[in-house]
């Protein structure tokens, strides 16, 4: 079973559709997918090839019981363990991961679990990634925020009590420039703690200006790490240049950021290579950068607008837990996000055991919060969203909730220095 | 033992016990200084720093110490940085000095430690160091004007309890100053082992945060600090080697 991405819209000129069908069809038309594009930094890092020979050699069907039972049983985990407990043959032992996972959160992170809301300022796109609902093919609503209509949404959610702010925009650095985007950073530390950012990957100069204008997280998902793969889904645009975007974390830590997040967007390739070159990732480059903070979010893939039937194919909630909980036990101190698009009932569960940090009252569309918020119409034409979400609890729900489950909210555990 | 006092830079405290900080909350606090008898709390700076909504500093009872700590520094300048912060929202002169630049064990580094140090004290803070246990990093910091040393028992989170006990040994017996056993303590055993040593306080916070009944093991950290403590100062008994002593002595052939 695969997904089927493509959708004609038919408000697409003739030459937008030929060209549109071309990329879809014959792979001669589109560009090298590990060539860089001028103006794009090139640095030297040993952390790709590293991670690509683990994953490229990971034949996860040699796993036994026996090496999951030894896996699980370390007081450290190892690589090989890691990659065991990945495996289908660590399927029957969920329960027994998750307690193990469980222990190490607490051990690491207490009882404690941390809230944030994402920012969408706009939603051009300048890239055909077939599976997004921003891909610049798809008809949707497009805007971009101004100045004065991102304060309006900060005040709105500031005014909730949120104190971290994830900005979020469409990869379109025509659209929305560095400049932009670090103008928004800077109305967002007056009113939040904690600033991160999830744009496209930019060169280490463009990443220090952008700290110094108040963001210090920068998230960058890989989407998949089988560049093979990669190269079938971002037919068009920067987006498309795959090596660039494995780097995007290394320039942002030499850019002066205090810590990156990391993912593969599950249900797009192998999940179960996708998960371990995600986790290998972190691990090879807090080797390098030892004071970095990383984190790892472990999406799947979710319905869009025009194509309500993408779905993450064989990753359900059960190989999701696993992956989680592999990834706790292999890096417990790393920090896990599990975002708006798994349910409250996955949610709620999840914080228990691996993750430690959801967000909250959520909107992936452009300019909605005022609406979603207070109910009350703006008036003021609102983007569409890049993807359908499924938990939409408001903060104060989430807070109680949470409470509920006898963990501890925070929504800010962060300095500026 | 009424007269057995903990004297932090010319402050007296009666408790051996300091509530570290990382995973808060009013049942913890509570607890700690209800149970557990603390009369210093730690404050997170970077938790502090929050809106209405959970403020640590409404949580505190009167007549606590704050420790803030400048954890999330990773060098002596962010730490200097946020002790400047803490003394300006009203947390008093003490701070915990907390400088990583290794986000997965959160191992202090000594060095920048030591810098940050000299600083805070001649601003006329009192300079609680968290640190390796290495003894001519100890001495460096009672030459920059700490008023204690805290050495780590094992690597947070880590369970281990007093991994680097032979090293806190040497500090407690080189160092004129309180030595405060800082983070790996898990249960009250460790802490009471700590104490017997000669250890001057305990910190500690995960032990307490994640225990089923909170203000039951807070009176169990408070009863082991108190033992220990006792028992050091009543000199801890002889403890036999491996085997007998010998019966015959081994000097019985000197013959005047």
């Amino acid at each position: 079973m695969e997904n089927s991405f493509y959708v004609d819209s038919e408000r697409l000129s003739k030459e937008a559709l030929a060209k549109k069908h071309l990329l879809e069809t014959d792979p001669s038309s589109r560009k090298n997918h590990m060539e860089y594009l001028p103006g794009m930094e090139i640095i030297e890092s040993v952390v790709r090839e590293k991670v690509m020979s683990h994953m490229n050699s990971y034949d996860y069907s040699v796993y036994t019981a026996a090496d999951v039972r030894a896996a699980l049983e370390h007081d450290t985990c190892s690589i090989e363990d890691f990659k065991a407990l990945l495996s289908p043959a660590a399927e029957p032992f969920l329960e027994a991961m998750a307690e193990k996972a469980r222990f190490e959160t607490s051990k690491h992170f207490g009882n404690t679990v941390y809230l944030f809301t994402p920012l969408y300022i706009a939603n051009y796109c300048e890239n055909y990634c077939v599976y997004c609902g921003f891909n610049c093919y798809n008809d949707i609503k497009r805007m971009k925020l101004s100045m004065e209509q991102i304060e309006k949404e900060m005040k709105v959610i500031a005014d909730s009590g949120m104190e971290e702010i994830l900005i979020l925009t469409g990869e379109s650095r025509g659209q929305s420039n560095v400049e932009y985007i670090g103008e928004a950073c800077k109305l967002a530390r007056k009113y939040f703690r904690m600033v991160g950012l999830e744009i496209y990957p930019v060169n280490t100069d463009e990443y220090r200006y952008l700290h110094e204008c108040g963001a210090d997280y920068v998230t960058v998902f890989q989407e998949t790490y089988d560049a093979d793969k990669y190269e079938t889904l971002h037919l068009l645009g920067h987006k498309r240049v795959w090596p660039y975007r494995f780097d995007a974390q290394e320039r942002a830590l030499r850019g002066g950021m205090r810590g990156v997040s990391f993912s593969a967007l599950l249900g797009l390739s192998d999940f179960r290579k996708d998960a371990l070159a995600s986790a290998l990732h972190v691990y090879f480059l807090q080797r390098k950068y030892p004071h970095a903070e990383m984190a790892l979010s472990c999406p799947r893939l979710r319905p869009i607008i025009n194509n309500d039937k993408i779905n993450p194919l064989d990753v359900h909630e059960r190989q999701l837990c696993q992956v989680l909980c592999a990834y706790r036990i292999f890096l417990p101190w790393v920090g896990i996000t599990v975002s708006s698009r798994e349910s409250a009932e996955f949610r709620n569960g999840i914080v228990k055991i691996a993750a430690t940090k959801v967000s909250a009252g959520v909107s992936t569309g452009i300019g909605d919060h005022e609406s979603k918020y207070t109910g009350k119409e703006s008036g003021e034409p609102e983007g569409d969203e890049q993807f359908e979400i499924d938990d939409n609890r408001s903060l104060d729900k989430m807070y109680k909730d949470i409470t509920d489950e006898g963990l501890q909210p925070v929504l800010n555990d962060y300095l500026y220095v | 033992m009424d007269n057995d006092k903990l004297i932090i830079g010319g402050h007296e405290f009666s408790s051996r016990f300091i509530l570290g900080s990382g995973k808060y909350s009013m049942k913890l606090i509570e607890a700690a200084v209800k149970d557990a008898g603390a009369e210093i709390i730690t404050l997170a700076v970077r938790r502090a720093n929050t809106k209405d909504q959970e403020s640590i500093l409404d949580y505190i009872p009167e007549g606590i110490t704050l420790l803030p700590n400048t954890s999330g520094a990773r060098n002596a300048e962010e730490a200097v940085r946020i002790a400047r912060l803490a003394r300006e929202l009203g947390c008093g002169n003490f701070v915990k000095i907390e400088i990583m630049r290794d986000s997965k064990y959160l191992l202090p580094d000594n060095q920048e430690t030591i810098k940050a140090t000299e600083i805070l004290a001649n601003e006329g803070f009192i300079v609680m160091p968290y640190m390796y246990p290495d003894l001519n990093a100890a001495r460096d910091l009672v030459n920059a004007g700490a008023a204690s040393v805290m050495p780590l028992a094992s690597p947070i989170g880590s369970n281990k309890g007093l991994a680097t006990k032979e090293f806190i040994q040497i500090l407690i017996d080189e160092i004129d100053l309180p030595i405060i056993v800082d983070a790996g303590i898990g249960r009250p055993s460790q802490a009471c082992e700590a104490m017997e040593m000669g250890a001057a306080a305990i910190m500690a916070n995960t032990a307490l945060a994640t225990a089923g009944d909170l203000p039951l093991m807070a009176s169990a950290f408070r009863q082991a600090i108190e033992a220990g403590r006792k028992a050091y100062l009543s000199g801890v008994g002889r403890v036999l080697t491996r085997g007998a002593a010998a019966s015959d002595p081994l000097t019985g052939f000197l013959r005047d």
